[in-house]
């Protein structure tokens, strides 16, 4: 037997004080990582099979259980880390690329946390949001160059747009990366609070048809569940050419994740491996985007505003200027720190840039050529929290789109173990045992608190800084100092410096 | 009710708006004169409508086109059949690059030629098997990440020496078969499939495809099996099943 030079990440720490093998655990963890040992009458623990995902340590009645880092440290080394040790390890046994799931877990800088909001003093006096309106409705879509008013009214007809109570709407996860509870739940949230879900590239479950007013759906370059009515059941369409958390790269969702519905769904057989190629082969050039675009548009009569998504990278300025002018509504970019369901992990640590960086560019350049009003901003990759929404808005942006942390609304722990299909929490998985324990209703009910307090949140923030609408903040960056940042940043951000 | 419409000197916007409006007021067949390259023709109609091109159209013919037929009676462009469900398009002439690009469902006869990145991502779904039927001959990366469907290269009237596909043929292909009239060079195949020889079960398959084809197109179907066939398949359904590693 060939040694295996693997060691446990994760240490499960187990209270025999308190540990009354009543064996939740063990009928917890789809891993195996507790098991009942037979003879001696009592749960054990292997900590290999730990991925530190805390659904034994959430349930257990006696609160018996802790999962820390595993205390096993190689000799000192500033160069090659654990990770770098251990991926080396894992690759010479079986040599294969390293997946991973989620966004990069790596240090790389996050520029909200070096973006300050301002605040009205004295002059210009703050509103309280508790007593005043204030509107955070968020249309989405072209505008035109100019207005036409007659007898005070439009006298044309504005281009096709998505209207949000909140500029929030749940990011693409495709049904067979999540469980279709998952998208039920946020189906449900997004129409309760008067958003949008996306429904990624895996198609539009036949049960979530009737959400299709508060549906993305989404054509990718793999097409699947792509057909007329699925086209015209969503609100808008969105053209995935790039994702955050492995720009470049296509998918593939393994064929044990093709089940019945699953393949309903994406109209593929059951058990077939998904596979969408890292290009559109009908999209080589922007003028092919282009014919693409205008082809949903035909598809669904110039009803529905186009989005095109794609991942930030280095020349994103230029390319956000080609899709603006290949015809499409909307611009998604989906930042360096996105996530995933699955993605290879040199690609999802490495090639990107971040999404703060990437908005700034693609406004400033939008605006420089003055066509920012032919589409709306959407972006993407680690919004966290309700002030990175604020800051991102304040940066150019019309609206965010959130993956991790709806997931984490929902119960999501981030071990970024959701291409293995074992997610505990029922969320990355098919596998009817796991997705039976993300009940919609709670978690359409946690999704749309989720919302209202970041709502509730972005109002006090602009109610500090005396704007009542959120459109008045949007572009404006003189409400944002940067903190720490280098010349160049500032400059790229297109923010002054704390206290200038 | 039969309609014609001029397509002359008209944006390809205002000619599916008629042809919209013909289908809406209860035309089941349209034809369409003097078309020259206007795109998404029958794209905005689904249903057993029949829509008759004369002239060349433009890219994108039939996208996303849900049951309806389309006759094309000159050479089609790039993108016909994009993303099709189902329905039938047939053009009598050669066409362009990525034809019936991720195509679920329906027919794609093509008397001439075709051009490079012809049934990618070809899939098929419960009953629905899209077929394509290439007269003539094929560029590079025919059939690459084929997931299911049928495709045929004839090589008819093909000039001496020209080679019936390009390279790259069938690369990633994972699911579906290429039927091929003529001999395939084992060096322009991708790495993901095999050629085999017919067995009953696709004689009968391809007499199915080729008779319906035949009769659309006035060809001699005894002549065309006069030649023998090979079919390429994948040898792996799961040609990227072992690529990868846990983190």
């Amino acid at each position: 037997m060939s040694l295996d030079y693997t060691t446990p990440e994760f240490l499960i720490e187990r209270n025999r004080d308190r540990c009354i093998d009543c064996k939740v655990c063990v009928n917890q963890c789809a891993n195996e990582a507790h098991i009942y040992d037979e003879e001696e009458k009592r749960v054990v623990s292997d900590d290999i099979k730990c991925v530190n995902c805390h659904r034994c340590v959430a349930l257990c009645p006696t609160r018996a259980l802790t999962v820390r880092r595993y205390p096993l440290e190689y000799r000192q080394n500033a160069g090659w880390t654990a990770h770098d040790i251990n991926s080396i390890y894992r690759q010479a046994a079986s040599g294969g690329i390293l997946l991973t799931g989620m966004g990069t877990d790596r240090n790389y800088p996050i520029f909200w946390d070096h973006l300050l909001l301002n605040a009205s003093q004295v002059t210009n006096p703050s509103i309280d949001p508790l007593r005043e309106p204030m509107e955070l409705k968020t249309f989405l879509g072209r505008k035109p160059d100019s207005l036409k008013i007659e007898n005070g009214r439009l006298a044309e007809k504005l281009p096709p747009q998505l209207e949000l109570e909140v500029p929030v709407m749940f990011g693409a996860m495709s049904f067979g990366s999540v469980s279709l509870n998952v998208q039920k739940s946020l189906a449900r949230a997004a129409a309760e609070s008067g958003t949008f879900f996306n429904t990624g590239e895996g198609g539009l479950h036949r049960d979530l048809y009737r959400y299709g007013g508060s549906a993305i759906v989404q054509v990718a370059s793999g097409r699947f569940g792509v057909y007329s009515e699925y086209l015209n059941a969503g609100a808008a369409v969105e053209i995935k050419i790039g994702q955050g958390a492995k720009p470049g790269i296509g998918g593939h969702l393994p064929g044990e994740k093709v089940g019945r519905e699953v393949s309903l769904t994406r109209m593929i057989p059951e058990g077939s491996d998904a596979i969408s190629p890292a290009p559109h082969h009908d999209i080589y050039s922007i003028e092919d985007l282009g014919q693409l675009i205008y082809s949903l548009k035909e598809a669904t009569n110039y009803q529905k505003p186009v989005s095109v998504k794609i991942a930030a990278v280095h020349n994103v300025a230029a390319i956000a200027s080609g899709i603006a002018r290949a015809g499409a509504d909307i611009i998604t970019i989906d930042g360096l720190r996105g996530g995933t369901g699955a993605t290879p992990l040199r690609t999802r640590d490495n090639v990107g840039i971040p999404i703060e960086l990437a908005l700034a560019a693609v406004d400033s350049r939008l605006r420089e050529e003055g066509i920012r009003h032919r589409v709306s901003l959407v972006v993407a990759g680690s919004i966290r929290n309700s002030a990175d929404i604020v800051k991102a808005v304040a940066l150019g942006a019309d609206a965010v789109y959130i993956g991790s942390a709806a997931l984490i609304s929902l119960g999501c722990h981030m071990c970024q173990k959701c291409y293995t299909g074992k997610c505990n929490w029922g969320i990355a998985t098919q596998d009817p045992n796991l997705v039976k324990r993300l009940n919609p209703d709670i978690g359409a009910q946690r999704a749309t608190n989720l919302l209202r307090a970041w709502s509730l949140e972005i109002k006090e923030l602009l109610g500090g800084m005396g704007i009542n609408a959120l459109e008045s903040l949007r572009g404006n960056r003189l409400m944002l100092r940067g903190v720490g940042l280098s010349e160049k940043e500032l400059q790229i951000l297109g923010v002054k410096a704390a206290g200038e | 009710m039969t309609k014609t419409i001029d397509a002359k000197g008209l944006y390809y916007r205002q000619l599916n708006d008629k042809v919209q409006k013909a289908v809406a007021e209860g035309a089941q067949k349209i034809v369409l004169t003097n078309v020259n390259g206007q795109r998404y023709i029958g794209t905005r109609v689904s249903g057993p409508v029949e829509i008759e091109i004369n002239g060349v159209p433009g890219n994108d013919l039939g996208a996303y086109m849900n049951g309806s037929t389309v006759i094309v009676r000159d050479n089609g462009q790039d993108a016909i059949g994009n993303t099709m469900n189902s329905g039938k398009i047939v053009v009598h002439g050669h066409a362009g690059d990525v034809l019936g690009y991720a195509m679920r469902g329906g027919k794609l006869f093509i008397r001439g030629d075709v051009g490079y990145r012809v049934g990618i991502h070809m899939k098929e779904y419960e009953d629905n098997i899209p077929v394509i039927v290439v007269g003539g001959t094929a560029g590079s990366f025919l059939g690459e990440y084929m997931a299911g469907g049928i495709l045929v290269v004839l090589g008819l009237d093909r000039k001496p020496g020209r080679p019936l596909t390009g390279d790259y043929l069938g690369t990633g292909m994972h699911g579906g078969v290429i039927y091929v009239r003529g001999r395939v060079d084992q060096t322009l195949l991708g790495r993901e499939v095999a050629v085999f020889e017919l067995d009953e079960a696709d004689n009968q398959i391809l007499g199915t495809c080729l008779n319906e084809y035949c009769n659309d197109l006035g060809i001699d179907y005894e002549e065309v099996f006069k030649e023998n066939f090979v079919k390429l398949i994948p040898v792996s359904h799961r040609p990227y099943g072992n690529l990868y590693t846990p983190a």
